[in-house]
């Protein structure tokens, strides 16, 4: 049994959003834990709420028209709790965040060793010659060759690959606790995406940061995750260790996600010439849905599943799935 | 022999860089140098490789949405590149295009019905009114989308019903061709299973030749007929589809198959992990393009340019290790990148 103690600890989190008609509710009780140094992967197609979950957690929602409820406890504090200064201490130095787009995400006019040093000067106090100092080791421990030089060039002058690695830069620069790295290399291209992957599971063990990774890329789960929540329409549908979710998938939204992508060596092995389909499309988060978020598309629904939505029930040792009729797929 | 639908050789496509005082060409982005491939009707070529590798450009050109630097395109048997664009114009009902946003190519101001009629009117291809409409149903049920959806705009649908409309619309002129450039990249997983399985139907119902331009290889691997594996505008590596995932001849080839994340936790397998990034295309390297991030590099790759060349039952391969005995050849003597199994 996993020992690490709980760094992170999100308990009903909601984030509904006012919207012109009606409330969107993106998030709609969201409970999981992160232990230190530990790796979660947080799965859905777009529209899950899966990233509105991590700007959740750094309070990055605009208030209003968003509104988060319920408890997200970092370090024995309730982060919600937080007034605005003491939020701004937190971001950045103990938990910080990777976005997907490295392009948007750094300021084109300021070089990116002042980009780096920007939160060792605010969090630390360092002076500008330091933090600089600091930005050059930083670029070097993310592999950016000939950090002296590239310290002072600016973002256009990088390449996407060494974009990424600036953003990862600025991220671990205050030894953060907890990174949060929304679809880190989504933008990228494979052969980047491997360098990216795998510079981000040695830094895992260097630097030692629990990492929660938003990704809609199940490859990209496979190879990085220890633990995987799977969310549906704003809510957590399914969790388990990783290898225990690809090999033995409760619930019937996660079934069909794996169904539904080819492998690589598929010509191989001969494997059917048919991808699953999950049909249909996502429901509006603006109705509230009485019953199981994912009835309208499930292969299995019932008249039960649309009236009533199942909880989050243990289906195996460390793995939960809300669905009514799980159970009866455990081998 | 079935029949051959497009044929390319040697597509060249240059974009200059003006700069300086008076706008003087200071240099050529070498998008496509040199580019030579063939597709039959009810197949499909993939063209793969990573962003800037010049797969898009090919795309363009071979529908003519540019002019071209040098080179020949010969569709359904007529040379097509050097046509003034007054005689091409009814050709091009031959050759349609999906594109990859389907946010951004459906106009906004038109319904789905002026969007699927606009190339029906253009080719001529409807006797009146009542053809017409009766063109524009059948459209709607080739793609699986209701007849009475016509009426409504497109930002009434989701991603994946657009790129449906997307796909009706490329059919409307009753192609023999379709230019796929990256048409499911955008989309969600789940739904992007349901227009790869509709492609499939497509073409197995109307025999088109598609050109699938994609940097997913699962996805590729999935759907194709054969791939032509590109990097930095230059084709490195053709065969079927089998026999490419199966033993790539070309190390550019072993190491993009290799950086495909796989969904199967613990996966053992070999990966080759390419160092820094791609050259730029202003500048290509002198010899083989790859020889500055091969992990197999040796002297005669700075010099001398690999030619393309058939290994052995048309899998053809630029590289110079495929001169060597296959004993002698490191690609030939380790599992391939494909073949990994559950840990």
């Amino acid at each position: 049994m996993d020992n690490r103690p709980v760094l992170l600890d999100v308990e009903n989190l909601q984030t509904h959003f006012r919207t012109m008609d009606g409330v969107n509710r993106a998030v709609d009780g969201v409970s999981f834990s992160v232990r230190s140094g530990e790796t979660l992967a947080i799965v859905g197609e777009s529209g899950c709420g899966k990233s509105v979950t991590a700007m959740s957690i750094l309070r990055l929602i605009p208030e209003p028209p968003g509104k988060i409820a319920g408890a997200i406890r970092f370090g024995g504090r309730d982060l919600l709790k937080l007034s605005d200064r003491e939020m701004r201490q937190i971001r950045g130095n103990e938990i910080s965040m990777i976005f997907q787009e490295p392009m948007t995400s750094l300021n084109p006019v300021l070089t990116v060793g002042r980009q780096i040093g920007e939160t060792l000067r605010l969090h630390q106090g360092m002076s500008a010659g330091k933090a600089e100092e600091r930005a050059v080791e930083m670029l070097r421990l993310v592999g950016i060759p000939e950090p002296g030089r590239r310290v002072r060039e600016y973002p256009h002058q990088l390449s996407g690959g060494m974009r990424q690695r600036v953003m990862i830069a600025i991220a671990l620069a205050c030894n953060p606790k907890l990174l949060i790295a929304d679809e880190p290399t989504t933008a990228l291209d494979v052969t980047i995406q491997a360098q990216i992957l795998d510079l981000m599971r040695d830094l895992k063990t260097s630097v030692g940061a629990a990492i929660v990774l938003i990704t809609h890329d199940l490859g990209v789960v496979a190879e990085v995750a220890e633990r995987v929540v799977v969310m549906y329409a704003g809510k957590k549908v399914e969790e388990a260790p990783v290898g225990e979710l690809f090999r033995r998938p409760k619930h019937p939204y996660t079934q069909g996600l794996l169904g539904s992508v080819p492998r690589l060596g598929s010509s191989l092995t001969g494997e059917t010439t048919r991808l699953a389909e999950i049909p249909g499309l996502v429901p509006s988060l603006k109705q509230k849905i009485p019953g199981c978020v994912f009835a309208s598309r499930c292969p299995k629904a019932t008249d039960f599943c649309v009236a009533v939505a199942p909880a989050l029930e243990p289906k195996a040792p460390a793995h939960v799935a809300a669905c009514h009729y799980a159970e009866k797929e455990a081998a | 022999m079935s029949q051959r639908i497009l044929e390319v050789a040697d597509l060249k496509k240059h974009f200059p860089i003006r700069g300086g005082l008076f706008g003087t060409t200071v240099g050529n982005v070498y998008a496509v140098d040199g580019v030579s491939f063939h597709i039959d009707k009810g197949e499909t070529l993939s063209l793969v490789g990573e962003s800037g590798c010049g797969k898009s450009t090919v795309g363009k050109a071979v529908l003519r949405l540019f002019p071209l630097t040098a080179g020949r395109v010969v569709l359904n048997g007529t040379r097509i590149d050097d046509m003034p664009s007054g005689t091409l114009r009814p050709l091009r009902r031959q050759m349609q295009v999906v594109f990859q946003d389907p946010f951004s190519s459906l106009n906004p101001r038109m319904r789905v019905k002026d969007i699927l009629a606009e190339p029906i009117r253009n080719f001529g291809l409807a006797k009146g009114g009542a053809d017409m409409d009766r063109r524009v149903a059948e459209l709607m049920d080739k793609v699986r989308l209701p007849r009475d959806a016509v009426h409504r705009w497109p930002h009434e649908f989701s991603g994946g019903q657009r790129q449906r409309i997307g796909i009706a619309r490329a059919l409307a002129a009753d192609p023999d061709l379709i230019v796929c450039d990256e048409a499911v990249s955008a989309l969600d997983v789940s739904v992007k299973a349901q227009i790869v399985n509709l492609l499939q139907d497509l073409q197995s119902e109307l025999g088109l030749a598609m050109l699938f331009i994609s940097h997913d290889l699962a996805i590729v691997e999935h759907m194709t007929h054969r791939v032509a594996v590109m990097y930095l505008g230059k084709i490195v590596e053709v065969a079927d589809r089998r026999t490419l995932f199966g033993q790539p001849r070309h190390p550019y080839t072993e190491a993009l198959l290799s950086a495909v994340p796989v969904p199967v936790p613990g996966a053992a397998r070999e990966r080759v992990v390419l160092q820094g990034d791609v050259p730029s295309p202003i500048k290509p390297p002198p010899g083989c393009r790859f020889h500055t991030r091969c992990p197999y590099a040796f002297d005669r790759c700075r010099v001398e340019e690999p030619p393309l060349a058939d290994t052995g039952g048309g899998h053809l391969a630029a590289c110079h290790l495929n001169d060597r005995p296959a004993a002698a050849n490191p690609l030939l003597n380790k599992a391939p990148p494909t073949a990994f199994r559950a840990a």
